[in-house]
């Protein structure tokens, strides 16, 4: 048989052929804007952390009510090397990231899962629609007492609590990633021969995949909001019953210091998860880094 | 004009609509007739576009006949038997892009074959025989995202022409791409389809294109579209595209229908500047 198809479009592969110079001097200009945004990122750090600790010092700000940087360092270095109230330090941040961690993954899961079902499904979409809406609407923190009383001081009360927090994030972007599946794309599968199930594991869920991923950066920073939380309403360990020992202690410094463990805790989650981002979506046009956060 | 209508006859047409009204419910509660007794068959292995203006219902004949949608009354049918679902014969290029933009060249053409239960291997040494056919080798594993309007066009004719549909439902395939490259994937089309015994319906906005590539073309009216007008289109075969529109039988077959074209495209204008009122 012929080969009909001999000439290409005229552009064969994104161009390649650029001008090494012109390159050159872009990479140049890059470097130096990189290099000036970084330095005024440490100057910006320098003058808030320079600022709050001289004001402290100054006795502007009152270090007994608002912490002193320098304070808040030396905790955490007290917390290494002499662990805290309830244990060495690695345990209680174990103990956190575990709640959170269990909290997220089930959240994941059974977001994904509902956000499909409902997705796909008018009917029962429009069903349980308003109790989904009502669920949502309520401040569902409240709920961490509910867990607290129902199931204990354990680990238990806090992974529940970060589930419901992750679920309702991940289930709304996963039902909107669903309904905004391209109609002519659906149509293709399904006239090229693709059952039910296929069109939901091959079309459905590849597609909505931009969507759940983009929820699963806020969702971890929520799976962690559940743990500590719950912690904080009620536990044996962990870095929010950290914090609650230090505010009843009037130790500022302290709740500032389980405050940083936990920020670092959720950029290292962040990084990872953009990561895996970059993996799983690497059919997607490449976006310019520039002017992102 | 409309004579070649011949109903009864079904086992020898691959496609057959008898006498399809599809109506739609509109948001506002009314109903919206976008195809009122409209009746057309086209014969095995034959080459028909389908003309009419915007929004004069071509998509929603090629629908019915795909079986993504059904028909209000009346019945479609092809290969002699009445159209329940998505038969399996058929196959359908849309307009947009609707390729999968997640997998690459060879996973897209691959999936046809894939949903339908081929074994992994022969699915991709089938695809990368029509990746080559339509002039793709070494883009396999580009995303479609990679490539430019044509190669993605090329990408969905090769995904749905490894199927092997012997019907062949084509939705304005190439009007988003610049008329050079139209020009070209027409060719690229006929040289396709002349190697296959399918039956082609072309939808399209563009007589030029239409008396181009097909053996007979229908012309609807302004919704709710039926058939105004059948021309058959004895231009010599192999064609080119590009340079056919000099002969001058072109030129007369392109008045002829034009003048049948030309009411219906004012009545739809007319329409569509009232609505905008």
């Amino acid at each position: 048989m012929s080969v009909p198809f001999k000439n290409l479009d005229s552009v064969p592969a994104p161009a390649l052929d650029v001008d090494l110079s012109a390159l050159g001097e872009l990479r140049g200009s890059s470097v130096r804007r990189r290099v000036v945004v970084n330095t005024l990122r440490v100057l910006f750090l320098v003058i808030l952390i320079g600022g709050w600790e001289l004001g402290a010092r100054a006795k502007i700000i009152d270090p007994f009510f608002w912490g002193q940087p320098s304070g808040i360092w030396a905790q955490i270095v007290t917390w290494v090397t002499e662990g805290t109230a309830q244990g060495p330090l690695w345990k209680q941040i174990a103990a956190t990231l575990q709640e959170a961690v269990y909290g997220f993954l089930i959240g994941v899961v059974l977001g994904v899962i509902f956000g499909v079902v409902l997705g796909t499904n008018r009917f029962l979409a429009d069903i349980l629609g308003p109790f989904i809406k009502a669920a949502n609407s309520i401040p569902r923190v409240v709920l961490g007492s509910v867990f607290v009383i129902g199931m204990g001081f354990g680990i238990e009360s806090k992974v529940a609590l970060a589930v419901v927090l992750v679920f309702f994030i991940v289930f709304f972007n996963a039902f909107q990633g669903v309904r905004e599946v391209d109609r002519d794309i659906i149509a293709n599968a399904r006239i090229l021969g693709a059952s039910r199930r296929q069109l939901t594991t091959s079309v459905i869920l590849p597609a909505a995949l931009t969507w759940i991923i983009a929820s699963l950066h806020t969702s971890f920073s929520f799976a962690l909001v559940g743990a500590v939380v719950g912690e904080y309403l009620g536990a044996l360990e962990g870095m929010g019953l950290m914090i609650q020992t230090a505010q009843a202690n009037f130790n500022n410094n302290g709740v500032f210091a389980a405050l940083v463990i936990l920020a670092v805790l959720a950029l290292t989650a962040e990084a990872l998860i953009t990561w895996l981002e970059n993996r799983l979506i690497r059919w997607r046009p490449n976006m310019t880094t520039e002017g992102t956060l | 004009m409309a004579s070649s209508l011949s109903p009864g006859t079904s086992a020898s047409q691959a496609i057959e609509l008898r006498q399809v009204t599809k109506q739609f419910r509109t948001p506002t509660g009314g109903v919206y007739t976008a195809l009122r007794d409209l009746s057309l068959s086209i014969r095995p292995g034959e080459f028909c576009a389908v003309v009419g203006p915007t929004g004069s219902g071509k998509s929603t004949t090629l629908s019915l006949i795909s079986g993504l949608d059904h028909p209000t009354r009346g019945e479609a049918l092809v290969m002699g038997q009445p159209v329940e679902g998505i038969s399996p014969h058929v196959g359908f290029v849309f307009q947009t892009d609707a390729v999968f933009p997640w997998r690459s060249v060879l996973g897209n053409v691959e999936a046809g074959p894939l949903y339908r239960g081929t074994h992994r291997r022969e699915a991709e040494r089938k695809a990368r025989d029509w990746i080559t056919r339509v002039g793709l080798a070494g883009f396999e594993d580009r995303y479609p995202h990679q490539l430019s309007g044509g190669m993605r066009k090329r990408v969905s004719l090769a995904q749905t022409l490894i199927n092997e549909p012997q019907i062949l439902l084509m939705d304005e395939p190439f009007s988003a791409l610049d008329v050079q490259t139209r020009v070209l994937m027409g060719n690229e089309l006929l040289n396709l389809w002349s190697t296959t015994s399918a039956s082609v319906v072309f939808v399209t906005h563009d007589l030029e294109e239409a008396i181009a590539l097909a053996d007979r073309v229908v012309v609807l009216t302004a919704g709710p579209a039926t058939v105004k007008g059948i021309y058959t289109i004895d231009l010599p075969r192999p064609r080119n595209v590009s340079e056919i529109r000099f002969n001058p039988r072109f030129v007369e077959l392109y008045h002829e229908i034009w003048e049948d074209l030309r009411s219906e495209v004012m009545i739809s204008y007319e329409r569509s500047l009232q609505e905008s009122r």
